[in-house]
């Protein structure tokens, strides 16, 4: 029992410490005065961004490279409403991360005090779920249900909501060792029936296909997937979210389904018998229209969310659980029954197969290459071949996105940052942040739009003051990339409001800040252009002019069925 | 089509707006809703009304199942349950018709709970549609101002409460090192 006296800042530091948090992204204001002057003389580490919601980007990009929690900080009123794209961001990718906010003294709630906004009100449905604490003797109990809450089950943001009075308060820490949050009721281990059913099924089918998610990522699940995969000998896709939880290169994995997924990939979950679904969510980027899609397949369904199972897609085989665990016991129920059932369908299985490497060689992923011009695919094709599969590349929103999706590979998960589900513009830049600090040992690409990057720019001044070795390539079409290729496609080509005119001088803007930046134009630079960036010790700016008119193919139109791709600039072809 | 939902909270700053926030989110009306507390004052018990298509129904119990707070939640709608609403209702009397009303209100199990020379108060409780009946015939006997309670509701058979066990967390343990670097 720590009997020494502290203030409630401190008693959060201690929580955080005893949490092993390492650093932490904030911005200060009036009301946490008290937690930043604690912080002082703290070891915990607070790194200072340039705008609350990308605090919380960086925690975001903290936690998506490494699992662990991340954590930010805001001030009450603007500082936390600051937070809130980029809590419902968090949300809606399953990523852990606490935020903590300053809150006006606990006399002046309710009385539209300087800088009051109802944060418990309005991050209610932004967050997993949300605290405000009214006195100092609660702080333990409920930063420490916070970590645990933002880490288990399904990850996602917590709120911990902290008027100033409580920081300034005197008590002690009083040490917590148990979380008692009885309704918050976790399913992990998987019904053992429904385990040997869905090995049943999977060797009663002739098509299966492994469709898996950013679930494998947040349940350290990667190498299960891969055995389980080889053990089937099921073709395999990922998700926006789950790429690098099979290695790209890997024969079993045919790349991403879904809106621009690949021919391969959209046609064997449209044909599919089994679909073998794994911490995903049947999400409609990669279902296209719901009733079109895998008209022929039955499903099994593992997530940790029973809420997700059933709700775009009915399961034949909804199992609730650990993704990681039931894909252990799966595995074993598999072997059991393989020498009694596998014969069965193996001329189906190989015939499978077959069809699948005929759709992967009609219509492969090659990236378009010019030699007067970058084309986009280009420039992540040269991000690929840097990387070798391991470079962690933080991605904002866009045609760019896509294309990285497509294009580049990873050997592991947690390499590919996105902002997934809300499709954040101004994600990738702090996200590449957080994960630098997170993993200094890393060559971390931030593979931002003219677009996005330009919703970030404060954040240059948080690269230059830590000197982070982060690497921004500005794929700069000029354009609101992917707003206007629905303008071409599904308006006429009446280009409205996308012209990105100004792109600052990256020479200029980057040296402004004291690092080096420089735009490329030609093709034949673009390699050693890139690869000096790489090998600058500290961050650089490459501004990379591409082609722009491209646009992102495959391409399933909205509400369309994902077997109905639009495979070029030229027809839609009908399958 | 009105669902009724029973569910059981922990009594806590924010715990009924989680929960009418998982309906409000998709657009749901909520018809009614009572919420009191338990035998065991950390606890309430809320019943609500809500119309929801049937297709999305088992989404949103699954949802509010979810919350944090919620202990657990259950559809009645369809499952053996007693379902009783309390209404209030104050009716303007003339001297002539101030038997018939008293007469009329002991049909529908209505007992007055105040009079007043002008009017008396009227206490029923009964199922939604037999309380309706009741208002429609009182409303022929003169003006009248009517308060309903919100169904409440209790399951026939009683569902065993499944709560998640305490998780021991052995990294918050008490930790020489990390006290020594707080010192
Ligand atoms: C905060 C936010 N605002 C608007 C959008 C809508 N949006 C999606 S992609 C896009 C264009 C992005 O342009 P850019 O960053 O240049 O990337 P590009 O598509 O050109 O690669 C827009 C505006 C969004 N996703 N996020
Ligand atoms: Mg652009």
């Amino acid at each position: 029992m720590s009997t020494k006296l502290m203030t409630g800042a401190q008693v959060v530091l201690e929580c955080l410490l005893r949490e092993k948090v390492e650093c932490f992204f904030g911005y200060p204001g009036g009301v946490t005065l008290p937690l930043y002057d604690a912080l002082y003389d703290h070891p915990i580490r607070h790194i200072l961004v340039r705008h609350e919601q990308n605090a919380c980007f960086a925690a975001q990009g903290y936690a998506r490279a490494t699992g662990k929690v991340g954590v930010c900080c805001a001030t009450s009123g603007p500082g936390a409403t600051n937070l809130v794209t980029a809590l419902v961001d968090a949300l809606m990718d399953s990523i852990p991360v606490v935020a903590i906010t300053g809150q006006v003294s606990t006399k002046l709630i309710g009385s539209d005090a300087f800088q009051e906004a109802d944060t418990f009100g309005i991050t209610r449905s932004c967050t997993k779920h949300n605290f405000m604490v009214k006195k100092l003797a609660e702080l333990p109990q409920i930063i420490h249900e916070a970590f645990h809450l933002a880490a288990s089950g399904r990850p996602g943001p917590v709120l911990v909501d902290i008027p100033k009075d409580v920081f300034q308060a005197q008590g002690h820490y009083t040490p917590v060792s148990t979380i008692h949050l009885p309704g918050y009721r976790l399913n992990t281990e998987g019904h053992a029936g429904q385990i040997r059913r869905a090995a049943e099924m999977i060797w009663e089918s002739e098509r299966p296909i492994v469709y898996a998610g950013g679930g494998i990522v947040a349940a350290e699940a990667a190498n299960d997937l891969r055995q389980f995969v080889e053990l089937i000998d099921a073709p395999s896709v990922c998700t926006l979210m789950g790429l690098g939880s099979m290695p790209s290169t890997h024969p079993n994995f045919i790349s991403m389904p879904g809106m621009h997924g690949s021919y391969a990939a959209n046609m064997a979950m449209t044909e599919t018998d089994l679909i073998i679904a794994l911490g995903v969510r049947f999400d409609d980027r990669v279902t296209g229209r719901l009733a079109a899609f895998a008209p022929h397949a039955r499903v099994i369904h593992v997530d940790i969310d029973p809420a997700e199972i059933g709700k775009n897609r009915a399961a034949d085989i909804p199992i609730v659980g650990d993704v990681k665990k039931v894909l252990e016991r799966l595995q074993e129920a598999v072997v059991d029954l393989a020498p009694t059932m596998k014969a069965k369908n193996a001329t189906a299985r190989t015939a499978w197969w077959a069809q699948v490497k005929a759709w992967k060689e009609e219509h492969p992923l090659e990236p378009e290459m010019s030699t007067d011009e970058i084309k986009p695919q280009h420039l992540v094709a040269e991000i690929d071949r840097l990387s070798g599969g391991e470079a962690i590349v933080a991605s904002d929103v866009g045609q760019h996105q896509m294309w990285g999706a497509q294009f580049i590979r990873f050997n592991h998960p947690r390499l590919w940052l996105n902002s997934g589900g809300l499709g954040s513009m101004g994600f990738g830049l702090p996200a590449a942040i957080g994960a630098q600090f997170a993993r200094p040992d890393k060559l971390v690409f931030a593979l931002v739009g003219d677009g996005g990057f330009q919703m970030s720019i404060p954040e240059l001044a948080t690269i230059a003051n830590h000197a982070l070795p982060v690497k921004i390539i500005v794929m700069n079409n000029g354009y609101l990339g992917m707003v206007r290729q629905w303008q071409e496609l599904f308006y006429n080509n009446r280009l409205s409001s996308v012209q990105l005119d100004g792109f600052p001088d990256p020479e200029k803007l980057a040296g402004a800040y004291g690092f080096r930046g420089r735009t490329v134009e030609s093709p034949r630079e673009l390699r050693s252009v890139l690869e000096a960036a790489v090998k600058e010790p500290g961050p650089y700016l490459l501004n990379v002019r591409v082609t722009p008119f491209e646009n992102v193919y495959p391409m399933v139109p909205a509400g369309g069925a994902i077997n109905e791709m639009v495979l070029g600039p030229v027809q839609p072809v009908a399958v | 089509m009105l669902q009724l939902i029973s569910l059981l909270v922990e009594n806590k700053p924010g715990a009924l707006m989680r929960v009418t926030g998982v309906l409000s989110a998709r657009g749901y009306n909520i018809e009614s809703l009572t919420v009191a507390r338990t035998l065991d004052p950390e606890l309430s018990r809320m019943s609500i009304v809500v119309d929801i298509e049937s297709s999305q129904r088992a989404q949103v119990i699954k949802q509010i199942n979810k919350l944090v707070n919620v202990l657990q939640v259950t559809d009645l709608t369809e499952g053996s349950a007693v379902r009783r609403e309390l209404v209030l209702l104050w009716i303007g009397t003339t001297q002539e018709n101030r038997m018939a009303v008293l007469k009329e209100a002991e049909i529908f199990g209505a007992k007055a709970v105040d009079s007043a020379a002008d009017g008396y108060a009227l206490e029923a409780t009964g199922d939604p549609e037999k309380l309706d009946a009741f208002i429609r015939t009182m409303q022929r006997y003169g003006e009248i101002e009517v308060t309903r309670s919100g169904l409440v509701s209790v399951p026939l058979e009683a569902k065993k409460v499944k709560l998640a066990p305490p998780v021991h967390k052995e990294h918050l343990e008490m930790d020489q090192e990390v006290l020594k670097t707080t010192e």
